[in-house]
């Protein structure tokens, strides 16, 4: 997952508590970030299923895009006025999202490969109506914020957060952490936002992530970022957690990495994102790349992104050749490791269509040798989402 | 025990007769981390000095193991199928990878010693 760089590493403003409490730093996506502490991969993988996990994520892109500069004085068409400028970009319904409502979708090139993929969150609050929150993957933020800015013209105005900290608190604990610190977020919907503040900084909170548990990303100023985090920290239930044990839980999810299982060169249709383009976005079009969506839709895509399991315990790695049964190679994994949770190897992976169907046996070369393998669900462990009651 | 000699790659070796048994020091299981499967050599399959011998798979990432010495291997650490962790538990002891029947002794003494090696992981930091 680390990737070569120019220049000098970037720090997050929890740098200096990642050394402290003993995380093996290692370059990603420009940052120096930690991998692991002292827990190690494993475990901090299991602790998150099981209570709650603190990650800093940080090095990922926030902004807020503006259309409400003098161009719309009437509060009731700010939301459709900025959506529109934003659908132009992606493929997500932002139309339609409700205050306080977040959603994910991708930024498509003309093609309609995947620029980049994000979550885009109305803000609640009737002042920020007209306004989007706007999370970008950290190794695609500087090319993902030039090309909104390229394509919204004088039509709206990108607003970059770099003094912002993102951390995101995850598992079955982290509303009970959470609501220790922040009372009110136990009563969030899965997929909304809420303002906090703390004295006079404000957080903006959001019931989301990336690892199929229960639990928030949590953006704060970055005066305040290490005590927040301290306070967190104080709690029994959580335990800091490295990018390690987040590659590993996120893939145990079936969620994507941005750069490995979908990048420019892969649709939304192929990368097995359909679910994330509304009837009305596949209909009428009207962002990049639309008509190769519009057909892999009505042909069906080539290629499809599926979740693979495994007979032996070796894991395949990203890169690797999938067979069929007859020896032809038929896709690559783009994903591959072991499933702490479920104590076995998984990965995913592109195949041709033909054989993209689940329980679809194939094979996957590690080393020379052939692993017997099966296309299979994801998640490969139950997403446990918070759902209201 | 006997005398343990080391390499770069962080692997040690100790000698019986002509039989060497190899494992990776507590050092690089450290580095490693949790250690998830370590896919082992055939009986019968000759290595050269440096040359692959194992694979040892953590949770993030796939390691090579390499021989230090040339020779055939003669035993491997079954027990490292069932028990992958003993490797982070015991490096140096109980999560042995394999045995060589070595085919040429002057190796030995390109390696470096245990002092050699404790100087060098200093280095490292």
């Amino acid at each position: 997952m680390a990737q070569d760089t120019t220049g000098p590493l970037r720090r997050t403003p929890l740098y200096d508590l990642h050394r402290e409490l003993g995380a093996k730093m290692v370059p990603f996506a420009g940052y120096e970030m930690p991998v692991n502490y002292p827990l190690g991969i494993l475990k901090e993988h299991l602790h998150t299923r099981e209570k709650a996990g603190l990650f800093d994520v940080s090095h990922m892109g926030q902004a807020f895009l503006f259309g409400w500069n003098g161009v719309q004085k009437d509060l009731d068409h700010r939301h459709p006025y900025i959506a529109s400028v934003i659908e132009h970009l992606v493929p997500g319904d932002i139309l339609n999202l409700k205050p306080g409502q977040m959603r994910y979708t991708q930024l498509l090139n003309d093609a309609g490969g995947i620029m980049d993929d994000l979550m885009i969150t109305r803000p609640e609050d009737e002042p920020g109506q007209g306004s989007l929150f706007l999370v970008v993957n950290a190794a695609t933020k500087a090319e993902d914020f030039e090309h909104i800015e390229r394509h919204i013209h004088d039509n709206a105005v990108l607003s970059r957060k770099p003094d912002r900290a993102l951390l995101a608190l995850q598992g079955p604990r982290a509303v009970d952490v959470l609501e220790t610190v922040l009372p009110g977020v136990a009563a969030m919907a899965f997929m909304h936002m809420r303002w906090f503040s703390i004295g006079t900084q404000q957080l903006i909170v959001t019931r989301s992530g990336y690892t199929g548990e229960d639990g928030f990303e949590i953006s704060v100023p970055e005066a305040i970022a290490t005590d927040f985090a301290r306070t967190l920290l104080r709690h029994p239930d959580t335990a800091a957690i490295g990018l390690g044990a987040r590659d590993s839980l996120r893939l145990e999810a079936g969620l994507c990495l941005y750069g490995h299982d979908i990048d420019q060169q892969t649709t939304p249709i192929e990368a097995a994102l359909t679910w994330s383009i509304s009837k009305r976005r596949r209909e009428a079009g009207g962002f990049p790349g639309a008509a190769k969506v519009q057909a892999d839709l009505a042909a069906g895509p080539a290629r499809q992104r599926v979740g693979l399991r495994f007979d032996g315990r070796l894991p395949a790695r990203e890169g690797a050749d999938i067979v069929s049964p007859q020896g032809a190679v038929i896709g690559k994994v783009t994903s591959g490791g072991f499933a702490p949770s479920l104590n076995a190897p998984v990965a995913m992976g592109y195949v041709d269509r033909a054989h993209a169907k689940d329980g679809t046996e194939i094979g996957v070369i590690v080393r020379g040798q052939t692993l017997t393998a099966r296309v299979s669900a994801m998640p490969f462990v139950p997403k446990r989402f918070h759902k209201p009651s | 025990m006997s005398e343990r000699r080391y390499t770069k790659d962080h692997e040690w070796i100790s000698l019986n007769g002509d039989v060497a048994t190899i494992g990776i020091t507590p050092y690089a299981a450290q580095q490693l981390g949790d250690v998830v499967f370590v896919d082992l050599p055939l009986l019968g399959k000759k290595v050269d000095a440096k040359g692959e011998a194992a694979v040892v798979e953590s949770v993030k990432a796939a390691s090579e193991v390499y021989a230090p010495m040339s020779g055939e291997v003669v035993a491997v650490n079954d027990a490292l199928t069932g028990e992958p962790a003993k490797v982070n538990a015991d490096p140096a002891g109980e999560g042995w990878f394999l045995k060589l029947k070595i085919s040429n002794r002057g190796e030995w003494d390109g390696l470096m010693t245990d002092a050699q090696y404790q100087s060098y992981i200093k280095e490292l930091g």
